[in-house]
């Protein structure tokens, strides 16, 4: 009886000793979060023989604020959107990182290796519809607007981010004008003023896979969308298309909590995921363009023009200026929550 | 005069219970509408069906997420059953002991978890529990879950306690048996039914809570409910269905136990002489 | 065994004691004993529940953001007139305070928060952190006012002051779109495109009460119905009732999403069978949130007035027929006045359920169907702004306890256990 135990308790240290270690890596969900447990999570844990615990949030700040402020960390990577990587930064909210421990930076894109963050991806908002469904197709936001021709609703994303350039785009601002007219209480006012146009035909998502799953219900005609995740419908077979013109396009990056117990191992993730073999099978499994230039010669050719950084994508595609959305962000939300919810 | 009321009653009855039977049907419709689908083949959560398959089941049960959740789910809501059953069970008998100054304002507080909106609890315990490093952990989902629970406990076993004879446990201590071994062997056992199904609505509250749970838990700790939160916004697709017509089962089987124990305790009170 | 029985203390107490000091002592003890036995519940709730609840409050009028950034400015405002410019040694406070501000990571909270004030103090603030004068310079007051007249305006340094309190009644104000104007200091209201609670507000009592209107509606025939079923066969029929009360709000939620999208299953029907052209918008909008918020709450109505109704004798139907009034009307002046305290309970249950909804509303509305939860949770994860999340969940939790305290009346003596 004894010894059974003592064999027991020995096991049991045993174990204890080569169980795996753990890391939070909390991501957008849905395709995106598959993707990366494709490409990143579970051939990383394999090689490391680490547990990775993957959650999804759709961008809030408010839980990292809290761990932060209150040194209980229990997150370890996040993926965040640029103007929260910048402002996370300047708070306090993410570590710094250290380049000499995440490979090669000058493989990766320029804005790509910055003090807080690792750029996962280059994604793009884009305008899609069901070509079954529409006699004519859109050729842009003007035409989202244009409820005659292309009777029914739109979605779009709930936010003030996009939703103000969109509606800018639509008015006439051109791509190259539109930051410089949105920081001006009249460019605010001339967007929501378009907006206020269209705002019984819209339908508002929040979570990327939502405008996708109405587009096949039928409920809307037109929405704006994650460029991967309408190719990824396409891939499934609903016939869907893409209109890269007035395209919005911003990167994600890997940002490591501040306070994160597992930091170490956090930098071996990163480093792993910043490796162009392993984003080239990111990007061939949703369409968002690698932040390691070496990746984009090693992925599919039939992916390629597929992704947000195709020359012939870029072309009417403009970028997301951050440092604006840093500014203008919290004041501009908060007037877009106010509007929408009246 | 007479024929002219029966007449209306007439008409007046089978269109009564027309109108009730369809209400009846429109509580259970949403819930029987999930089950088919978890047995459909197509990818999306939509009628009509195309075609039997059990894909999405493999898919609940080979996923590590929904297994974890699930996992977690049964270790958060029964240990937050026992402790919301616990210290409702004794707070219930301390009450139902007799008067006492205050007691309308303590009986308020037992029960205003159960009436407090639960936004404003789970943002009130998300900034609370950060100060206590009870965030992400499964203590803090716990100690929130029963918190939750207790006011049901508190007003079944209250409830149950008006059925009660004092006199069993005065004649217990007379006998010179001691306070605990009375409770044990003479209270407990006539209140049982009362408990067991506080106990059900304890457990029923945890294990459907998801407000607070997305406040307090980070993946790790992940819940039944949270996992569906997320899934029918981020990616409504038939497992959800799946998950959903198991945890149709599992209520039915909760409902099915507090049927039972209601038609012991109503025996028992029979039974017992009040 | 230290603990003595009732009984017990009877033979072991002081004989000479007169019989009611005796009893006295026993109740004492024996109040004392109920007590210990409430005792660790309450001080559970204590902890999980009522101090965080407390803290939320406390939270409304927390101001720290400015009192921690800028701890000599405020400290060199104290001897200022507040009407005249302030002297140099504010100005070269405030750059030293930024500095250390920004060394320590407290400027985007610092912003954040005069940003609140006036919107202008943002872009005022960013800019002088771009450029913020040197030690050594000649004056720092001018060159920052040469970066912005604002800088030369009594009105910032006195919202400068105003936020730099300990305690604040902005988020209050903002809950019902009221502010202190940054240029007179008065109280005014938020000007119209930013005003949004008060109509939040009514918006959730709005709902919550045709939510309750409709469960009242619809629920009292179906608990009638039922009552007046026999037994054996109501008891089936209340599993209809039980099992949605049982089942998970989110499958039920799921279920909604199912029947009424779009390309749903009651738009689907409603086509094929000619009803209808185009589907109906059904869900994302106040329709879908009424629907499913009734379908939830239904029980809550149908049960506690089964019970009522099935402890109502048809006695009295039946003499008030007997003696030539209409069924109706019998019915009407015999039956439905001895339901009022279930009907008022219910009601008041269901109303008070209602109007903390979130999930329901979130998942089933649109943005114009948020009720007062939402912005909450709005406030608390996605714009950081605690202050606000807490002022406009105080405002919920005070008209909660206030219709909370009307429903212990009400029920109160409907319910003997509390007295006996």
């Amino acid at each position: 009886m004894f010894k059974k135990i003592a064999v027991l308790a020995l096991m049991a240290g045993a174990a204890s000793q080569v169980q795996a270690q753990q890391l939070t890596v909390v991501s957008f969900g849905g395709l995106n979060k598959q993707a990366q447990e494709k490409a990143f999570y579970q051939p990383f844990s394999k090689a490391n023989n680490v547990d990775i615990e993957a959650g999804e949030f759709n961008g809030e700040m408010a839980k990292i604020k809290a761990m932060v402020e209150t040194g209980q960390v229990g997150w370890d990577v996040v993926e965040v959107e640029s103007p929260e990587l910048v402002r996370g930064c300047s708070e306090g909210l993410f570590e710094p990182l250290d380049w000499s421990k995440l490979g090669d930076k000058k493989q990766m894109i320029d804005s790509a290796a910055s003090e807080c963050g690792a750029g996962i991806f280059i994604w793009s908002t884009v305008l899609a519809y069901d070509s079954t469904k529409l006699a004519k197709a859109p050729a842009g936001w003007a035409d989202f607007w244009d409820v005659k021709t292309y009777p029914g609703k739109r979605a779009l994303r709930k936010s003030a981010k996009f939703t103000l350039e969109i509606a800018l785009l639509a008015d006439g601002v051109s791509q190259g004008q539109l930051y410089t007219v949105l920081a001006t209480p009249e460019g605010v006012d001339r967007a929501f003023k378009k907006l206020d146009q269209l705002k019984a035909n819209i339908q508002w998502w929040e979570a990327g896979a939502q405008p996708m799953q109405w587009l096949v219900s039928g409920d809307v005609v037109m929405t704006s969308a994650y460029n991967g995740r309408v190719t990824a419908a396409q891939k499934e077979g609903h016939p869907f298309s893409i209109v890269w013109n007035g395209s919005l396009y911003d990167m994600d990056s890997w940002a490591i909590v501040k306070g994160s117990k597992n930091k170490a191992l956090a930098e071996k993730y990163i480093a792993f995921a910043n490796r162009p073999e392993n984003q080239k099978v990111f990007a061939e499994t949703i369409p968002y363009g690698p932040t390691n230039t070496l990746a984009i010669a090693q992925i599919d050719p039939k992916v390629r023009g597929d992704l947000p950084t195709a020359p012939a994508n870029l072309k009417g595609a403009r970028s997301v200026d951050t440092d604006f959305w840093i500014e203008h962000g919290e004041e501009l939300e908060q007037r877009f929550n106010a509007w929408a919810a009246q | 005069m007479n024929h002219h009321s029966t007449l209306i009653e007439r008409l007046w009855a089978p269109i009564f219970s027309v109108f009730s039977i369809s209400m009846l049907i429109f509580l259970v419709v949403p819930i029987l509408v999930i089950v088919p689908l978890s047995f459909n083949e197509g990818s999306f959560l939509s009628y009509p069906l195309s075609g039997f398959s059990l894909r999405w089941y493999q898919e609940f049960l080979g996923s590590q997420e929904w297994m974890r959740a699930l996992r977690n789910s049964l270790i958060i809501a029964p240990a937050a059953t026992l402790l919301a059953t616990a210290l409702g069970t004794l707070a219930a008998v301390g009450l139902a002991r007799g008067e006492f100054r205050g007691k309308g304002l303590v009986m308020a507080v037992l029960i205003s978890p159960m009436i407090a909106p639960l936004v404003i609890i789970a943002v009130s315990l998300y900034f609370f529990f950060a100060q206590l490093n009870l965030l992400n952990s499964y203590l803090g989902l716990v100690l929130a879950h029963a918190a939750l629970g207790v006011p049901f406990v508190v007003i079944t076993v209250a409830a149950t306690l008006q059925g009660y004879d004092r006199n069993f446990s005065r004649a217990a201590a007379s006998l010179g048996a001691p306070p605990w071994f009375a409770f044990r062997k003479v209270m407990l056992p006539l209140i049982a039914p009362g408990v067991i199904s506080g106990a059900l609505f304890a457990f029923a509250t945890s294990f459907d809570e998801v407000v607070v749970t997305l406040f307090l838990a980070s993946p790790a700790q992940r819940t039944l409910p949270m996992q569906m939160f997320g899934g029918i916004r981020e990616n409504l697709n038939p497992t959800i269905a799946a998950a959903a017509t198991l945890m149709i089962a599992a209520s039915a089987v909760l409902l099915l136990l507090m049927e039972w124990l209601r038609r012991r305790n109503e025996k028992l009170r029979g039974a017992s002489p009040t | 065994m230290s603990e003595v029985s009732l009984t017990a203390i009877d033979h072991s107490t002081d004989k000479n004691a007169s019989l009611k000091q005796r009893l006295l002592r026993a109740e004492g003890s024996y109040r004392r004993r109920s007590m210990l036995l409430i005792a660790p519940l309450l001080i559970f709730l204590l902890i999980s529940f009522v101090l965080p609840i407390g803290n939320i409050l406390w939270k409304s009028f927390d101001n720290p953001e400015v009192v921690r950034a800028l701890p000599t400015t405020l400290l060199a405002l104290q001897g200022w007139d507040g009407e005249s410019r302030p002297d140099e040694k504010v100005f070269v406070a405030l750059v030293k305070d930024l500095k250390t501000a920004k060394d320590e990571g407290q400027i985007p909270s610092l912003i954040k928060r005069l940003g609140y004030e006036d919107g202008r103090y943002r872009t005022l603030l960013t800019m002088a952190l771009r450029k913020l004068p040197d030690d050594g310079v000649e004056s720092t007051s001018r060159s920052l006012i040469a970066q912005s007249t604002l800088w030369a305006e009594p009105s910032t340094w006195r919202s400068i002051q105003r936020a730099g309190r300990t305690l604040t009644a902005y988020y209050v104000l903002a809950a019902f779109d009221h502010q202190v104007d940054a240029q007179s200091g008065n109280i005014v209201e938020l000007p119209k495109g930013q005003a949004l609670y008060l109509s939040v507000l009514m918006r959730t009592l709005w709902m919550a009460l045709v939510v309750t209107l409709l469960c009242v509606l619809f629920g009292y025939p179906v608990a009638y119905w039922l009552a007046k079923q026999p037994s054996s066969r109501a008891n089936l029929w209340l599993i209809m009732v039980l099992l949605p009360f049982w089942t998970s709000l989110l499958v039920r939620t799921a279920g909604w999403i199912v029947l009424l999208q779009n390309g749903g299953l009651i738009n689907h029907s409603m086509i094929a069978l000619g009803l209808i052209d185009q589907p109906l918008q059904l869900v994302f909008n106040r329709v879908g949130v009424y629907i499913s918020m009734t379908h939830i709450l239904l029980p809550f109505v149908i049960l506690p007035l089964y019970a009522v109704m099935k402890g109502i004798s048809p006695n009295y139907v039946r003499a008030a027929v007997s003696l030539g009034a209409h069924p109706f009307r019998a019915f009407w002046s015999a039956y439905v006045p001895q339901t009022f305290a279930g009907v008022t309970a219910g009601a008041l249950l269901v109303f008070i359920m209602a109007i903390g909804y979130y999930i329901t509303p979130a998942l089933l509305g649109g943005p114009g169907d948020q009720m007062l939860s939402y912005f909450v949770a709005f406030y608390t994860n996605t714009t950081i702004n605690w202050g606000m999340a807490a002022a406009l969940g105080s405002q919920l939790l005070i008209i909660v306890l206030l219709l909370y305290w009307v429903y212990s009346r009400v029920t109160r003596p409907a319910n003997p256990a509390q007295r006996a």
